[in-house]
């Protein structure tokens, strides 16, 4: 799993609330078996102005220049600034892998979608929860923003936050560490509880 | 200590607790084409075996034709689906997975036909790469959807890392009106509590109107769970969930049976057990729905009218309500019966069961889709509810009313497929996801009951069931 400690950079403000899974990453796109290649194809439907299919030179596409991520003030953005409910609907893990191959690493937003907050942690981007009052107030501000993990804070030129995280979450994005490997350490307590557990449901 | 259903499923599956992360047992893995390569590859690319292939079974449903494809696989003409489907195939016979193949008759949509084999019992632990794996909760399971890491880790490990939901008790009481059925509910639900008014929760559903709906319409109850935002939505097991159970291929016989049914019996809320959240619903109240935006919470009857965002007080909300009437083209306080339609989709792993059917085909049954309506599809959600629908005639009342009758898969829910909208086309649809570009890019979804898509097809515009 990819590592996240800390980092420095502008935020992306994309002022939406209840921003599903399928905007983040059209079902066409879906089509992969890679995990990479996304990024391109990050909220397609709204940042170029034709219909997107997978395989075409998204370089040579008109892109919409009234949407946010087309803006060249956040082309170095690592940030997504956005509203309540983000990654609501489909499960699909396609939506993280689009944000982190576009370059996102945090999302800031006053609500996740649970799903969706799960796979972040998956993919080394956080996604961090702050008041809609706060997240108000960081939409009316355009300077550098410092997300650090370790001491759980989000700072800006006048202002720090603190914000929570799951310890065990925290633990396994700091340190970069893979969840398979560590839950195979568990492999003989699994064991026992499934011979247990088939004993008591035999028809299993 | 007295224990909610849900509390009681994930301590029948705990296997180590840890600062409230919980490592669970997951009986059951529904695997399907989209949300699977990436997992099998990744245990490729670490030398992991599956933890126990017995547990899961794949199904290839979103990319699948629903036209004429007797040729197999090699139907399905676009080449990046076609390979999505073969590896589905590929994988599944390197890591020895019981699947069900495209054209085997028990192929469809994933939440269709888990139930439908038996293969998702009570008081099992299922997940599946795919969000409105809720819809099993309906049996009595704690059903939940996951991403494709999480996919990759169940067939590991066999387990799962998870923090406990908080208990939501939603009790819907009294007698459906006629032509009212569960989503109907389901919607009007969501109209009250919001896309996020779950998030965090395990919804139980309970009351004197879920004892009464069938499971099926259960199952389509749970399956909408997920657009509110919630972790699982369940249902006690009570008599109709037994006899559902009974006798399908994967089901237990025999002594297993007895034994199963007699812990299948516990699983239910005790009586004093304490919920974080109850909500009471008046079932007399619910009239038929339809979503006028593009989110399912934004929903009326289907006699009412787009909202005014110049009366929405919140702010976020009202740029909400602007944004959705601009995508959807539609004015404030417009009449939903006013609007026309160009087509209707009757399918989904919300709508595509037999009773779905049934209720669709007997609203259709003597007339003829409006001479507006481009296309009218009916797209059962496996091949045995085909099979089974064809036995009744169901197919030929349909087609005589010039509806589509389709091959079974998920079809024009998500577009994965041929089967989608295009740009400034309206439907009618009884799936469960009317956000912008759902069907198609630029298309416009409502999402309505099976009964209501098979009258709105024969109208040409939104309407209610003549009575």
């Amino acid at each position: 799993m990819k590592k996240f400690t800390s980092l420095s950079s502008i935020a992306t403000p994309l002022d939406r609330a209840n921003i599903d899974t399928d905007a983040i990453i059209p079902k066409q796109f879906l089509k992969s078996i890679k995990k990479s290649g996304f990024g391109p194809n990050l909220f397609d439907e709204w940042r170029y102005l034709d219909h997107g299919e997978p395989g075409m030179d998204n370089s040579k596409r008109p892109i919409n220049p009234d949407f946010v991520l087309n803006n060249p003030k956040y082309s170095k953005a690592q940030i997504l600034l956005t509203r309540r409910n983000f990654g609501c609907g489909s499960s699909r893990e396609h939506a993280p892998w689009a944000l982190e191959d576009f370059g996102f690493r945090a999302i800031i937003a006053p609500s996740f979608a649970d799903i969706f907050y799960n796979n972040c942690f998956k993919n080394g981007i956080l996604p961090v929860v702050l008041s809609s009052e706060i997240v108000d107030g960081l939409f009316e501000y355009s300077g550098n923003i410092v997300i650090n993990l370790y001491d759980q804070s989000v700072t800006t030129d006048t202002h720090s936050f603190e914000f929570n995280v799951d310890p065990e979450r925290k633990r396994r994005l700091i340190n970069g560490l893979d969840d398979i490997g560590l839950t195979l350490q568990y492999e003989d307590q699994i064991r026992l509880f499934e011979t247990e557990h088939f004993k008591k449901h035999p028809w299993l | 200590m007295s224990q909610t259903l849900y509390d009681k499923l994930m301590s029948a599956h705990m296997v180590h607790d840890q600062d409230g992360a919980s490592l669970i047992y997951i009986d059951r893995q529904l695997i399907h084409e989209v949300t699977s390569p990436q997992a099998f590859e990744g245990l490729t690319l670490a030398g992991r075996k599956i933890w126990r292939n017995k547990s899961n079974l794949a199904v290839p449903d979103h990319n699948v034709p629903t036209t004429e494809r007797s040729s197999g696989v090699s139907s399905i003409t676009d080449p990046i689906s076609r390979l999505q489907v073969e590896t589905l195939d590929k994988n599944c016979e390197t890591f020895e997975i019981n699947e069900i193949q495209m054209n085997d008759i028990r192929q469809g949509i994933v939440h269709v036909i888990g139930p439908e084999q038996g293969a998702t019992l009570p008081g099992m632990s299922i997940v599946c790469g795919d969000s409105h794996t809720t819809t099993h909760g309906a049996l009595g399971a704690l059903a939940f959807g996951i991403g494709t890491s999480e996919v990759e880790h169940v067939l590991a490990t066999g387990c799962l890392w998870q923090s406990k939901a908080k208990n939501m008790k939603i009790e819907v009481k009294g007698q459906l009106a006629n032509n009212v059925s569960a989503k109907d509910v389901a919607l009007y639900v969501i109209g009250k509590i919001g896309t996020a008014g779950g998030t965090g929760f395990a919804i139980e559903f309970c009351g004197s109107t879920i004892q009464d709906m069938s499971i099926e319409g259960r199952m389509t109850l749970c399956n909408m769970s997920i657009e509110a935002g919630a972790k699982v939505g369940i249902v006690a097991v009570d008599d109709k969930t037994i006899n559902y159970v009974k006798g399908r291929p994967f089901s237990p016989v025999g002594e297993n049976w007895d034994s199963a049914v007699k812990y299948w019996n516990t699983l239910h809320s005790d009586a004093d057990s304490n919920f974080d959240e109850s909500i009471l619903i008046d079932a007399s109240l619910i009239k038929p729905q339809v979503t006028w935006g593009t989110s399912p919470e934004m929903v009326v009857d289907i006699n009412g009218s787009t909202p005014d965002p110049k009366l929405e007080k919140d702010e976020v909300k009202a740029e909400s309500i602007r944004n959705a009437l601009k995508y959807i083209h539609l004015k404030p306080n417009t009449s939903m019966s006013s609007v026309a339609i160009d087509k209707v989709f009757i399918g989904s792993c919300t709508n595509s069961r037999i009773e779905d059917l049934r209720i669709a085909a007997s609203v259709a049954k003597g007339k003829k889709i409006a001479h507006n309506i481009k296309l009218a599809l009916v797209v059962p959600g496996s091949g045995l509810v085909k099979k089974q629908a064809e036995d009744e005639g169901l197919d030929k009342i349909f087609k005589d009313a010039g509806f589509e009758w389709r091959e079974p898969g998920c079809s024009m829910c998500l577009a994965m497929n041929a089967d989608k909208l295009e740009a400034g086309e309206r439907c009618a649809s009884t799936s469960n996801r009317n956000f912008e570009g759902r069907q198609g890019q630029g298309s416009f979804t409502h999402l309505v009951s099976p009964a209501i898509a098979a009258a709105s097809a024969i109208a040409g515009h939104f309407s209610g069931v003549e009575s």
